[in-house]
C-alpha cells in the first residue's frame, strides 16, 4: 500500500476527516498576515525488550497518536496540539494557533488539498514490530547475553535492549500539499561490565537504522556476535586504560562515529534558525573560509535505510544533500520552511520535530565529511605525541560562542607515530569556527556510524547519523587529569 | 485532595481489564495536563504554544514459578477500546518476559494512606496576552543591562497544570494536582567580533511566589555581559569553586550514583558505601518529599509508596540511597519511596557568601557553566567542558572559556572544603556554591 493511502486510513478515516474538511479548516486560518498553516498527524507505535542477568526483565509497548496545528505569520508562530483527532479538535487547534497572527477580515477560502507526487521511499513501509515474533526478539537478546559471557570470564554484567518503532505521519499545508511517510526504526544495544581484581569497567555497542529487525541477522557489523565482541573489547580495554592527559595536543579522530565532531563543531551552528537570528558563531559568514582546504562536509538525508534519513522531512519537503562546507568554504545552511522563507532561500528538507506535540525546527539528518587522500596509518604515523580517539560518548555545543565538547570513550596515546596505551574517558573541547581550520590531514577511509545517534535541541530528540574519514587536528584541548 | 474523576475512571477501568485478562497484580497511572508557553524575541511575539495532553501507562504482573513476569504498555487514547488494546499489549508482553522474584507491586503496608497538604496546585492564568507581556518585560530588562547585549534568543513564560492519578490492585487509588509557572530568558552579548550567550530562569508552584520577570531578565543580562572577553588559561591544577547551578549538577551525579538500578547492578561507584564517609564532614544532604510548594514534592512516589523527608548524607556519612521497590528487593532492603528519583534534594547551606568562598580560595577557577556528558558513574571519573571566571587574589580576574575540569567524583566529594550559604530552590535539585580543594584544569 502506498504511504498516503495507508496514512489516510490510519489517521484520517477513523477521525472522520478528509482532504475537503482539512482544506476548509486550513482556509479558515489564512488571510491577514498569515504565511503558512499546516497540520501534522502522527500515529507512532513503539516497543522495547530489556535483558539483564540473563533474563528478559521488561517489555514495553506504547502508542502515541495525535496532531499538531501550526500557523505562521512573519516571524510569529502559533501552535496547538491534541491527542484526540477529529474535525472539532482540529478546527479548535487551528483557531488557537491562529490567534498569534494579525488577521484580516477576508472571508475564508478553503484550501484545495492535493496529494503531491510521492517521493520514492528510502526505507521499507513495513512495520518492524510485526517482522519478528516476540519469542524471536527475546531470543536475539538471549543470544547477545550468551555470546558476551562466553567471550571472557571477566564479563560480570550484560544489559541489552532491543527497540523498534513505526511511525505514520501525514502533513497537510495551506499551500495545498498533502504528504505521507511511513518510518520504521530499529535499534539493538548492549552494555557490559567487566571485573578484574576489584576494578570494574564498562563498554557498550549498538546499532540499527530505518529498517526491519532482519538487519541484526543480515548486516555483518550489527549481528549479536559483532555487537557483543565490540562491547566486550571496549570494556576489557578500559581495564587497561590509564589517566588521560590534560592539555592541548594533536588529535587523530578515527573514522565513523567520531563524526559527532562535525555535528557539534559546525552542524548545529549552520542550522537556519540560529543564522537567521544571528545568534550562531557562523552567522553572516557564508562564502568565508571556516575549514582547511580539503574539508567538504555534507548533510544528506537521502541515504537508504539509515537512522538519520527521511524520505520527506516533517514539513513534507523531500530531503536532499546539502553541502555545508565546500573545500573549506562555508557553502550552505540547513533550512526548514519557516526559516527558509524568512531568509529568502529554498527549504533543504531539514524541518524536523520529535512528534506531533512539538514545533518543527531546522535539524541535521546524516552529517559527514567526504574522504581525502591520506591512508589512516600515514595519519597516525605523522603524530609524535598526541591522542588517537576512535569512539565517543556524545557531545554538546554552545552555538553562540562556538565552543563544543565531546567525550572520547575509546582513546589511545600516540607516541612516536605509533598507537600506545589506552586512556580513560576524557572530554575534548574546541571552538567550532576554528577547529576545522586546523584539520591538517583527511583520511581516505570515510565511514558512517552504526546507527546510534540521537540529537537534542530545544528539548526535542530526533535520530541522526554522522560520519567522517580519519582526521588529524592540531591543537585540540584534551581534558584528562595528567 | 479530590481525585480527577476522568483519570480515576480510566485507571480503574485499566486495572479491572487487567484482572479480567489474567493479571495477578497491576498498576496504572493516568496523567492530564494543560498549559501555555509564550516566547517574545526582540520585543515581538515569536511563539505561542498551547499544551493539552493526557495518557495512561499500565504495568501488569503475572505469577510464574519463580516470581512475577511483567509487561508495560502506554496509550494517549483513554477510550475503552484503546484501554482494552493497551491491557492486551501489556499482558502479551508479560508472557514473554522471564520470572523475576523481585518484580511486583510494593508491599501494601508501605502505600500512602493519608495525603499531607503540600500546596502544589494554585490558580493559573492562561491568558496568552498577559504571558506575552511578562515575557516582553523580562527580555527588555535583560537587554537594558548592558549596551553590548545586542541580540536575543528570547524570553519565555510558561504555565502548566497537571493532574495525576495512580492506582494498583492492592486497592490503592489516589491522585494529586500540581501547577508550575516558569520564566526564562537567554540573550546574546557581542564585542570585538566574539559572541557569548547566557540566561536565567525561575520557576515556582504558585505564580505569586515567582521572581518577577524583570528580575529574571536583569540576572540573565548580567550573566551574559560578564562573559565577554573570555579567554583560555594554561593547563594547571587549582582549586575549583562551583556556583549554585554548577554545584547542583554535582548533586545530580551523586543522586544518579546513589540510585537503585546502578547500585544493584554494581555499576555505581557508590555501591557498598552506605554508612561510610562519602563526602567531606561539612556536607549534609537532605531529600524532602513533603516540602510545601516544592518543585519536587509529592505525597507518594510513582508506585504509591508514602514518601518522606530524610537526611541522605549526615556530616559526610552516606545514610541512605534512592530506592524503588524493585531495586530495594534486589538489595534485600526496603524501598525509600524514591520510585521516580529524589524529591527536593539539596545540600544544607553553610554560612559563607560566594564572595567569601572566592576570597578563601584566593587563586583558582569559578565554574558557572558546564558542557558535555563526561561523567562515568561506574568509576566516578569526571571530565567536563566549563566556562566561568579565573580568580586571583580572591576576586574575579577575567572570564574563562574553552577549558575542561577533571578529577574523580569520589575525590571531589571528599575534597569539598567550603559550602556557601547561597541555596535557592529553582528546581527539584538545589545546592549552594561548593569549593573543591583541587582539580585538573586543561586549557591552552
Amino acid at each position: 500500500m502506498d504511504p498516503l493511502t495507508y496514512a489516510r486510513e490510519r489517521l484520517l478515516a477513523p477521525a472522520e476527516l478528509d482532504e475537503g474538511r482539512i482544506g476548509a479548516i486550513l482556509g479558515n486560518a489564512l488571510g491577514g498576515s498569515v504565511d503558512l498553516a499546516d497540520l501534522y498527524f502522527q500515529y507512532a507505535r513503539q516497543e522495547s525488550f530489556s535483558l539483564e542477568e540473563g533474563a528478559v526483565k521488561s517489555g514495553s509497548h506504547a502508542i502515541a497518536r495525535g496532531f499538531g496545528a501550526r500557523v505562521v505569520a512573519g516571524e510569529r508562530t502559533g501552535f496547538a496540539y491534541s491527542e484526540e483527532i477529529g474535525p472539532a479538535q482540529v478546527a479548535e487547534a487551528v483557531s488557537m494557533a491562529g490567534a498569534i497572527a494579525r488577521r484580516g477580515e477576508d472571508a475564508a477560502t478553503p484550501v484545495a488539498i492535493t496529494a503531491a507526487a510521492p517521493a520514492a521511499p528510502l526505507y521499507t513501509g513495513v512495520d518492524p514490530i510485526a517482522g519478528l515474533t516476540d519469542g524471536e526478539k527475546v531470543a536475539l537478546l538471549g543470544e547477545l547475553d550468551r555470546i558476551a559471557r562466553a567471550l571472557d570470564p571477566r564479563v560480570d554484567k550484560v544489559m541489552a535492549t532491543l527497540a523498534g518503532s513505526f511511525e505514520t505521519v501525514l502533513i497537510a499545508a495551506s499551500d495545498g500539499s498533502l504528504v505521507a511517510d511511513l518510518r520504521p526504526l530499529v535499534r539493538l544495544n548492549l552494555s557490559v561490565v567487566v571485573e578484574d581484581q576489584g576494578r570494574r569497567e564498562s563498554g557498550s555497542a549498538g546499532g540499527g537504522g530505518r529498517t526491519g529487525y532482519a538487519c541484526f541477522r543480515d548486516q555483518p557489523h550489527l549481528t549479536p556476535e559483532a555487537l557483543a565482541r565490540e562491547a566486550v573489547r571496549r570494556a576489557l580495554l578500559n581495564l587497561e586504560a590509564v589517566d588521560a592527559p590534560a592539555g592541548t595536543m594533536d588529535v587523530v579522530l578515527g573514522p565513523g562515529w567520531p563524526g559527532v565532531l562535525l555535528h557539534e563543531a559546525i552542524g548545529h551552528g549552520l542550522e537556519g534558525d540560529f543564522n537567521r537570528k544571528g545568534t550562531s558563531a557562523f552567522a553572516g559568514r557564508m562564502g568565508e573560509r571556516v575549514a582547511a582546504p580539503g574539508c567538504t562536509v555534507v548533510d544528506d538525508g537521502t541515504l537508504r535505510d539509515r537512522r538519520g534519513s527521511l524520505t520527506v522531512d516533517d514539513e513534507g519537503t523531500p530531503t536532499g544533500r546539502t553541502v555545508l562546507i565546500d573545500d573549506g568554504i562555508l557553502a550552505g545552511y540547513l533550512q526548514d520552511r519557516h526559516n527558509a522563507r524568512l531568509m529568502g532561500v529554498a527549504p533543504t528538507g531539514n524541518g524536523r520535530r520529535q512528534g506531533f506535540a512539538y514545533l518543527p525546527l531546522p535539524r541535521m539528518t546524516n552529517t559527514f565529511m567526504l574522504p581525502g587522500a591520506a591512508a589512516p596509518e600515514e595519519v597516525i604515523a605523522s603524530v609524535a605525541d598526541g591522542l588517537y580517539a576512535v569512539h565517543f560518548a556524545g557531545g554538546q555545543v554552545d552555538i553562540t560562542s562556538g565552543k563544543f565538547v565531546f567525550v572520547a570513550n575509546e582513546a589511545y596515546r600516540i607516541r612516536g607515530g605509533r598507537i600506545a596505551e589506552p586512556v580513560k574517558d576524557a572530554t575534548l573541547i574546541g571552538s567550532g569556527p576554528e577547529c576545522l581550520t586546523r584539520v591538517v590531514m583527511v583520511g581516505n577511509d570515510l565511514r558512517l556510524d552504526d546507527g546510534i545517534g540521537t540529537c537534542g535541541k530545544c528539548g526535542q530528540s530526533v535520530p541522526v547519523g554522522v560520519g567522517q574519514p580519519t582526521l588529524k587536528i592540531t591543537g585540540l584541548t584534551v581534558g584528562g587529569t595528567r | 485532595m479530590e481525585v480527577d474523576r476522568d483519570l480515576a475512571g480510566a485507571v480503574e477501568a485499566a486495572l479491572a481489564l487487567a484482572r479480567e485478562g489474567g493479571a495477578d497484580q497491576a498498576q496504572a497511572a493516568a496523567q492530564g495536563s494543560v498549559g501555555l508557553s509564550a516566547t517574545v524575541r526582540l520585543g515581538e511575539p515569536e511563539t505561542l504554544k498551547h499544551h493539552r495532553s493526557r495518557g495512561l501507562s499500565l504495568t501488569v504482573y503475572r505469577a510464574g514459578a519463580k516470581g512475577y513476569r511483567s509487561g508495560t504498555a502506554s496509550t494517549t487514547d483513554l477510550s475503552r477500546e484503546a484501554l482494552t488494546a493497551t491491557v492486551e499489549a501489556a499482558l502479551g508482553l508479560a508472557t514473554r518476559t522471564d520470572d523475576d522474584p523481585c518484580a511486583g507491586l510494593p508491599d501494601a503496608d508501605l502505600l500512602a494512606i493519608e495525603q499531607p497538604d503540600l500546596q502544589l496546585a494554585f490558580p493559573l492564568d492562561l491568558d496568552p496576552q498577559r504571558a506575552l507581556g511578562e515575557a516582553s518585560a523580562c527580555e527588555a530588562a535583560a537587554l537594558a543591562v548592558d549596551p553590548r547585549l545586542t541580540n536575543s534568543e528570547g524570553a519565555s513564560v510558561s504555565c502548566h497544570g497537571a493532574r495525576l492519578v495512580l492506582g494498583n490492585t492492592h486497592g490503592f487509588l489516589q491522585g494529586y494536582a500540581t501547577t508550575r509557572k516558569g520564566v526564562s530568558c537567554t540573550v546574546v552579548a557581542s564585542a570585538n567580533g566574539t559572541k557569548e550567550r547566557d540566561g536565567w530562569y525561575a520557576a515556582s508552584r504558585d505564580p505569586a511566589d515567582l521572581t518577577t520577570p524583570e528580575a529574571v531578565g536583569r540576572i540573565a543580562g548580567e550573566r551574559t555581559a560578564r562573559r565577554l572577553g573570555a579567554r583560555r588559561i594554561a593547563t594547571t591544577r587549582a582549586p575549583v569553586c562551583f556556583d549554585p547551578d554548577a554545584a547542583a549538577t554535582l548533586l545530580g551525579h551523586f543522586a544518579g550514583a546513589a540510585s537503585g538500578t546502578p547500585l544493584y547492578r554494581r555499576t555505581s561507584f557508590l555501591a557498598g558505601t552506605l554508612d561510610t564517609p562519602v563526602f567531606a564532614p561539612l556536607v549534609t544532604i537532605h531529600d524532602e518529599a513533603h516540602r510545601p510548594r516544592g518543585l519536587g514534592s509529592c505525597p507518594f512516589d510513582a508506585e504509591g509508596v508514602a514518601s518522606r523527608d530524610r537526611a541522605v548524607v549526615e556530616a559526610g556519612m552516606l545514610r541512605g540511597y534512592f530506592l524503588d521497590t524493585y531495586a530495594a528487593r534486589k538489595l534485600s532492603t526496603t524501598t525509600t519511596g524514591n520510585c521516580g528519583g529524589p524529591h527536593n534534594l539539596y545540600i544544607a547551606p553553610g554560612t559563607a557568601s560566594l564572595e567569601e568562598l572566592l576570597r578563601d580560595m584566593g587563586r583558582g577557577l569559578l565554574v558557572t557553566d558546564l558542557m558535555g556528558q563526561g561523567v562515568n558513574l561506574l568509576t566516578g571519573d569526571y571530565s567536563r567542558g566549563v566556562a566561568g571566571f579565573w580568580i586571583e587574589g580572591g576576586a574575579i580576574a577575567h572570564p574563562v572559556h574553552e577549558v575542561t575540569v577533571a578529577a574523580n567524583l569520589k575525590e571531589m566529594f571528599r575534597r569539598i572544603v567550603a559550602v556557601g550559604r547561597d541555596l535557592e530552590f529553582r528546581g527539584a535539585t538545589a545546592s549552594p556554591s561548593l569549593l573543591i580543594e583541587e582539580m585538573t584544569i586543561a586549557g591552552a
